[in-house]
Parts: structure tokens; C-alpha cells; sequence
């Protein structure tokens, strides 16, 4: 099964961030690079995410034309660091996955839409 | 049978009815789950195989109570299930090739097939309350109307949870499988946690004359028996089924004949079940001597000690207090303190008691049970106007008709 996994992190998860020194940074980004490789065979498209403060929506209400704003989707303190498209067999093994992960903050996982 | 909540006259035979009800109801728990998951591993869907089974299901409910029982019920149950499937599934593709495997005895039909079951219903994916009511309706077979009665929630509600979660199941891709060895202890742990909550359910709410609602603490009773018999090596399940059939041994002695709630210390011994009791004791032996104690062991260890006591005041209250401590370290949570409290007072005074209970203070002030116990403390301590506070307290903080009826009694 196809599933994509989005890595979304708290105001307080992005504060630990950016408490990070250099050299737990450079760690941390070790771990991450580690289990990407890990995990090479199963991961399809992956990109990581420039900040909520980047974001532009685009809303459609119900009449009118669709009214551009600044900033993300979702209102308030999370928000989606990056996502990683992945082929598993199920539910237990795309958790397996995720439990891993060592970015850490919130792993949310949607199974993709098949074409039947 | 009539439905709970259905609005029929009352029948004329109270105890001929019950009687055949009840085994019907039992007859019905038996073969429902088993259909379940054995067509759920053939066709290999839970939303198919749900159609199917239901189907068959609602046949039975009508025909049993009138034809009788048929003499193998499960063979009944399977013919209109594969009649449905025929109807419903062959002429898509997916199924088409799996419907003639639908035949009684169902191939390879094992227990197995319910132990899936079990954990696909109990999947952490799934919220627990979730949890709860597709447990009961596919692996105990009950009825959407007598889940929403058990909970006190409308049908319709009850119907839309199983459905979200039928939907989960199949788009999210949980699968149906016992999990891998090193899933398996933290996965139990939750199969254990819903029939725990399912068994608490139906005892609390047991004071009520509320004949015509299912009791819950058999279906969990059932089920812990059905996983212990599944999962003969897990210790915990040995220990939560003893916890349950320790506390349905001495249940008819917890309330009075007005229906009053009545302490244990005051509770009448003799009319405890107690060859009930010591069955279940061999059972936590039994746990115990695989040497992986765990939290439902040690509850059901205390258990045992109290029901085995010939008296409040001939209880083995050290022991008790060791069992505490063991519990502790592995659910420290403040009601087990409070309850360890209790104890306490026992081993080493009211004081030391009253001490303890005070330190968790900031953690229970919301917990009407912590106030009623404190009461108790203040009163052996002589302090009958902070303890009359107390109990005001404990009353102001619970709805339960028997817990209030005890209080008011108090306060009277």
C-alpha cells in the first residue's frame, strides 16, 4: 500500500529546533539522513518544507472569486515540515516506519487514494 | 428475542424467557465472532465480509427465537452467509473467486482466526472507544441497539462509529493478523485495556434494576476466558481473567436489598462464591509461575487475598501492602496511591494513612473517592466536623445513585 507520510511539528517542537546547537544539529541530521537510507527501498518522492512563514493559501469560499492569503493552511501552532511518499505492505509496517523516525515531533501517516 | 429497548409488552414468563434468551445470547457469541473472522480471512475485507455476516446474523435473530436453535448452529450461520456472499459478491471481481471457499466447516477454520479478529478490532489505529464497540459487535456479536443501551449512547451514533471504522480498516490498510513477537506485548496491552474497560463498564454500572441491558462484565469474562484459551502462554490475560472472576464471585453481596452500595469490610462473606473464588486463585498461581508479573497479575493477587480472607479484620494486610508496592512500579498513578493509602491505614494507623492520602492532594481534588476515603481517616482520627467536610466534598463530586446514597447515609 501507498502512503505519505507528513512530518509536522508543534511551536514548541520548532523552538527545540531552533535551541540546537551546531553540533546536535549536524547529529540530528545524520539521523535522519541514516534512516532515510534506511528506509531507501520503500520511500518514493520526498522533499522537505520551507516554513509556515513561506506559505501562501489559496481559499475558495462559497461564492466569489478564490482569495489569496499569506501564510499556511493550518491556523494556529502546527504545521508540515516535509513529507516522504512510501510503499509498504500495511498499516503496522508504515507505523513501524514512522515510530523511527528521528526528526521527532508528530508523524502523521494518509494512505493514498488508488486508482479503483 | 425481543431487541432491549424495543418497546414490546412485557412477556407474561419472565424466567422462561430470560432463560431462553440468555442461551440463545450465549449460543449466538459463540458462532457470531467465529463466522466473523473466518470470513473476514477468506474474503480478505472487513467491510465485505461485515455485509455478509450480518446478513446471516439478522436471519437468526429472526428464525432462532421461534424455529429453536438449530442443531449446529455455526453450519446454520455459514449457509446463510455464503447464500448473501453469492448474492452480493460474485459479480465482483475481487471476491468472485473467494465465495466458493465460503462453506462450513469453514477450511482451516481455527481459533486463530478469532485471535485476528481480536487484534484487527483492537488495533491502536482505531480510538478506544472504537475499540470497545467493534469488539462487541464482531467478535461477541452484539446487536448495534444493545452496544448504544450498554453506553447510553443512540443507535444511530453507535452504527457511525462501526461504520468509520469498517472504513478505516479497509482504506488505512490495518491488517488482519495476529501482530509480530516484537509487537506483541504492547499490542496485548491493549486487547487487555478494552476488555478491562468493557468488564469496569458493566460492573459500575451493575447497581441499577436495569434487567433488559446486556451485562457487560460477562462479555469481558467471555473474552478474557476466549483469549486465555487462545493465548495460553501470555500471564496477563491468565491475570485479567482471574481479576474479573474474582470480582463477579463476591458481586451479589456488593449491593443490599434496597440496592445500597455496600463495603467490602461490611459485605456478608458467606454468601461469596467461593469455589469461584478459589478457581481463580489456582489461576493467578498458574500466571504467577511464568515469572512475568505485570499489572492485571498483581490487581488480580490483591483480589485474591481479600476474597480469601475470612474477615476484614483477618485480612492479610501486609501482603496487600507489598502488592501495592509492586503495582506501583508499574502504573504509578495517584488512584493506586490513594488506594494503597487504605491499606496503609490498616498496617500502620489512620495517621500514617491520612498522611499519605494528603500528599495527593493537587492530583485527585476532582476525585470523589479521595475525599470519602479522607473522611474515613478523619473520622477514626476524631475530627467529625473535617470529616463531615470531606464527605460533603465527595458528594458534591459524584453522580453514582448508589455511591450517593452511601454518603447521604453518612452525612444523615
Amino acid at each position: 500500500m501507498k502512503y505519505v507520510l507528513l512530518f509536522c511539528g508543534s511551536a514548541e517542537d520548532a523552538a527545540a529546533f531552533e535551541a540546537m546547537t551546531p553540533d546536535e544539529l549536524r547529529a540530528r541530521y545524520a539521523q535522519v539522513a541514516g534512516w532515510f537510507a534506511q528506509h531507501k527501498a520503500k520511500i518514493g518522492g520526498t522533499n522537505q518544507l520551507q516554513g509556515p512563514a513561506t506559505a501562501t493559501s489559496v481559499r475558495f469560499g462559497p461564492h466569489g472569486p478564490p482569495v489569496v492569503t499569506d501564510g499556511p493552511y493550518l491556523e494556529g501552532k502546527e504545521s508540515i515540515g516535509g513529507y516522504a511518499e512510501i510503499e509498504v505492505a500495511d498499516l503496522d509496517e508504515a507505523l513501524r516506519m514512522a515510530k523511527t523516525w528521528p526528526g521527532r515531533g508528530t508523524v502523521e501517516i494518509r494512505p493514498v487514494t488508488t486508482g479503483h | 428475542m425481543a431487541r432491549a429497548g424495543d418497546g414490546r409488552d412485557p412477556p407474561r414468563d419472565d424466567g422462561a424467557l430470560n432463560a431462553a434468551r440468555d442461551a440463545l445470547s450465549a449460543v449466538f457469541r459463540e458462532e457470531a465472532g467465529r463466522l466473523a473472522a473466518s470470513v473476514t480471512r477468506i474474503l480478505g475485507d472487513f467491510e465485505a465480509a461485515e455485509e455478509v455476516v450480518q446478513d446471516a446474523l439478522l436471519a437468526a435473530w429472526r428464525q432462532w427465537p421461534s424455529d429453536g436453535i438449530p442443531e449446529r448452529p455455526g453450519a446454520w450461520l455459514w449457509t446463510a452467509a455464503r447464500r448473501r456472499a453469492i448474492d452480493v459478491l460474485r459479480r465482483n471481481v475481487r471476491y468472485r473467486e473467494r465465495v466458493p471457499a465460503l462453506s462450513f466447516p469453514a477450511e482451516q477454520a481455527g481459533e486463530d482466526d478469532r485471535l485476528m479478529l481480536i487484534f484487527t478490532c483492537c488495533h491502536p489505529a482505531l480510538s478506544q472507544e472504537t475499540q470497545v464497540a467493534l469488539t462487541l459487535r464482531t467478535v461477541c456479536g452484539l446487536s448495534t441497539g444493545e452496544i448504544a443501551s450498554a453506553f447510553l449512547v443512540s443507535e444511530a451514533a453507535i452504527i457511525q462509529r462501526l461504520t468509520r471504522a469498517r472504513r478505516k480498516i479497509a482504506t488505512a490498510g490495518i491488517p488482519y493478523r495476529v501482530p509480530a513477537d516484537d509487537e506483541l506485548g504492547q499490542r496485548l496491552a491493549g486487547v487487555l485495556a478494552v476488555i478491562y474497560l468493557l468488564f469496569n463498564e458493566g460492573y459500575l454500572c451493575s447497581a441499577g434494576d436495569t434487567p433488559q441491558r446486556r451485562d457487560l462484565t460477562d462479555d469481558a469474562e467471555w473474552l478474557a476466558a476466549l483469549l486465555a484459551r487462545l493465548m495460553p502462554a501470555e500471564p496477563e490475560v491468565l491475570g485479567l481473567l482471574a481479576l474479573i472472576r474474582l470480582h463477579r464471585a463476591r458481586a451479589v453481596t456488593r449491593f443490599d436489598a434496597e440496592g445500597r452500595l455496600v463495603l467490602l469490610r461490611d459485605q456478608d462473606r458467606a454468601r461469596w462464591d467461593h469455589a469461584g473464588i478459589a478457581a481463580a486463585a489456582d489461576l493467578v498461581v498458574r500466571a504467577a509461575q511464568k515469572r512475568r508479573p505485570g499489572p492485571y497479575q498483581i490487581q488480580a493477587a490483591i483480589v485474591a487475598c481479600h476474597a480469601e480472607a475470612p474477615s476484614w479484620a483477618a485480612t492479610d494486610w501486609p501482603q496487600i501492602l507489598l502488592l501495592y508496592d509492586a503495582l506501583l512500579r508499574h502504573q504509578p498513578s495517584p488512584v493506586i496511591r490513594l488506594h494503597r493509602a487504605i491499606v496503609l491505614g490498616q498496617v500502620l494507623g489512620p495517621q500514617a494513612a491520612l498522611d499519605e492520602t494528603d500528599a495527593l492532594a493537587c492530583d485527585l481534588d476532582r476525585y470523589h473517592l479521595y475525599h470519602a476515603t479522607r473522611a474515613e481517616f478523619l473520622r477514626e482520627l476524631g475530627h467529625p466536623a473535617r470529616a463531615r467536610q470531606a464527605d460533603e466534598r465527595a458528594l458534591g463530586l459524584t453522580a453514582n445513585p448508589a455511591e450517593r446514597a452511601l454518603l447521604e447515609q453518612r452525612l444523615a
